[in-house]
């Protein structure tokens, strides 16, 4: 699976609930997740994630295990997120709606172009390779059918 | 030799397995999406009705109309799935999971990040996203990656003033709010014995603010003796030797009172360090400090004065508020002037029932002081039922003295 996007950087430890609030979850409306993401954060990051690929710091994630932090980065059109480590209830989260997210580190700022080979397991941004920490075959799976449900649909027919 | 973990998972850390769960719950919020997940998966069932749990706690009772139909829609689906349920009223999640559900040795799934909570009783337990959980629902199977754990090796006692919920703040600071990610935390050594089993659920509901996928204690005498209450004779778990990613050391008699203040849960610091820190509200209750034992504790400190600052106590479940009800616990707390909700997560998400307003500072018991988490603008400063009690009735941040003998 090969992605690229301009980058977007943010901090460590960045929580669930920044990155869509517990005032917004009493929906099945994904559009209302869309129009919230990270507004308490930064109101104006939502739309620049469209394209974009977000490089975190550490313990991207943590906290509530709302899915619809996932949901709300993938329908706001995120292509993917790179951190050095993600909460582990997200990163499964992510994976299970079809949100690649990369397990290491990338030195890059803001605006720079990040190309990220899956298969490979390496991140390439300003000329420089970084390796990243694979996924299993398992997860490699479930994005490549675009999610867990659609992987199940897939199964049954 | 083999961690718990390893023990209940059946196999060694680092390696992938597929298990069949003995246990799996969704709440009012999250349920609406494994619902829907479930739904679009297509997939005939539930498989093991039987084994799954719904149980309203996150919005109740229902705030607005929109709540009230999605809640209505899930209500329907578990009593016509013969899926357990709980509606409004009935208790957090993981109360009512702990008050006889839950037995040592089982895989135990929720749709909460908290649900590690379950842990205390020698479960393998760990919160889950709504879609894994649908797939739960689907197959009665989840996969897991076997933790690699870090033991916290306990010894000593508490003194008078501190309590688990200290100690839980106290481990979190050490480790960091990522120190345990992907890993297992054992609660160990002979401090535990001192521990009740309401306190040892304090300390697993905190594993995950430090990433942990878990936190366990293994079944002994306190275990029995609690699950004896609810008709279960289960057997003691005895450790074995086994390879610890890293080991950490702490005496409870060294432990003081401590405070979390925003916006990280691993900021833990003397409460005596911020003493006199003007409050605008008091919030005891939640999945860490709603138990009845905390209700006493609370209501101990408070008897026969009034709380200054406005004070919102949630007991944990409808057996919680009974119990509280029957021992004139609740009658002490409500002359004390606090305000009584109905039994659930409260304000704690900042969804209803006393969500604080901008420039407001609240103290609560719960687990979580991020940004914004219980209103916009809004501080939450995080400690022990013992330290808000005492600070409920200075209406300023105040350490607790000693604790007053139930």
């Amino acid at each position: 699976m090969h992605l690229e996007g301009n980058v977007v950087c943010l901090g460590a430890d960045i929580d669930t609930d920044v990155i869509i609030a517990g005032r917004y979850l009493r929906t099945k409306d994904r559009q209302v997740w869309v129009e919230h993401v990270f507004e308490d954060l930064d109101p104006s990051l939502g739309a620049r994630l469209r394209g974009s690929v977000l490089v975190a710091g550490r313990n991207f994630g943590c906290g509530s295990s709302r899915e619809q932090a996932a949901v709300a980065l993938k329908e706001a059109g995120l292509i993917a997120v790179i951190a050095p480590s993600f909460s582990r209830i997200f990163f499964r989260n992510a994976i299970n709606v079809g949100l690649p997210v990369v397990e290491g580190e990338c030195h890059c700022a803001s605006g720079d172009h990040v190309v990220i080979d899956l298969d490979e397991g390496v991140v390439i941004c300003g000329g420089a390779r970084t390796p990243v920490r694979p996924l299993s075959a398992r997860m490699q799976e479930i994005l490549r059918a675009g999610g867990l449900v659609p992987l199940w649909r897939s199964k049954k027919q | 030799m083999s961690t718990l973990s390893e023990r209940i998972l059946g196999a060694a850390a680092g390696d992938y397995v597929d298990a069949e769960v003995d246990r799996a719950y969704v709440h009012d919020g999250t349920g609406v999406l494994t619902l829907e997940a479930w739904k679009e998966m297509g997939c005939p069932g539930p498989a093991h009705p039987e084994r799954l749990y719904i149980l309203f706690d996150h919005i109740v009772p229902a705030n607005n109309s929109t709540t009230a139909t999605l809640q209505k829609e899930l209500r329907e689906f578990a009593r016509s799935r013969g899926i357990h349920f709980s509606d409004i009223g009935g208790g957090v999640c993981h109360q009512i999971m702990g008050e006889g559900e839950v037995l040592p040795g089982e895989i135990v799934v929720g749709a909460d990040s908290h649900s590690c909570t379950l842990g205390a009783f020698g479960a393998f337990a760990t919160g889950v996203g709504a879609t894994d959980m649908a797939a739960v629902w689907a197959s009665g199977t989840t996969w897991f990656r076997v933790p690699e754990t870090i033991a916290v090796r306990l010894s000593g006692s508490f003194n008078s003033a501190v309590e688990a919920k200290d100690l839980a703040l106290t481990v979190v600071s050490k480790l960091g709010m990522d120190g345990a990610s992907y890993r297992a935390l054992e609660y160990i050594g002979e401090g535990t014995k001192s521990l009740s089993m309401e306190g040892r659920l304090t300390m697993t509901n905190l594993a995950t603010e430090a990433g942990a996928k878990t936190g366990l204690f293994y079944a002994d005498d306190v275990t029995r003796a609690y699950l004896l209450q609810f008709g279960h004779r289960v057997e003691n778990q005895v450790p074995e030797p086994c390879t610890y990613a890293c080991e950490v050391r702490i005496d409870l008699g060294d432990l003081v009172p401590v405070v979390a203040p925003p916006p990280r849960v691993d900021s833990a610091r003397p409460v005596a360090s911020l003493e006199g820190l003007p409050l605008d509200q008091v919030f005891v209750g939640t999945c860490t400090n709603g138990r009845f034992e905390d209700l006493q504790r609370f209501a101990s400190i408070v008897r026969d004065k009034k709380v200054i600052v406005r004070t919102i106590v949630i007991p944990s479940s409808a057996g919680v508020l009974r119990k509280a009800a029957d021992t004139g616990v609740l009658s002490t707390i409500v002359a004390s002037g606090c305000t009584i909700g109905t039994p659930g997560c409260g304000p704690c998400l900042g969804a209803h029932m006393g969500v604080i307003g901008e420039g407001e500072v609240c103290l609560s018991t719960a687990n979580r002081n991020f940004t914004n988490r219980m209103g916009i603008g809004g501080s939450v400063y995080l400690a022990s039922v013992a330290t808000a009690a005492a600070s409920a009735l200075k209406g300023v941040l105040t350490v607790p003295e000693v604790n007053h003998a139930p």
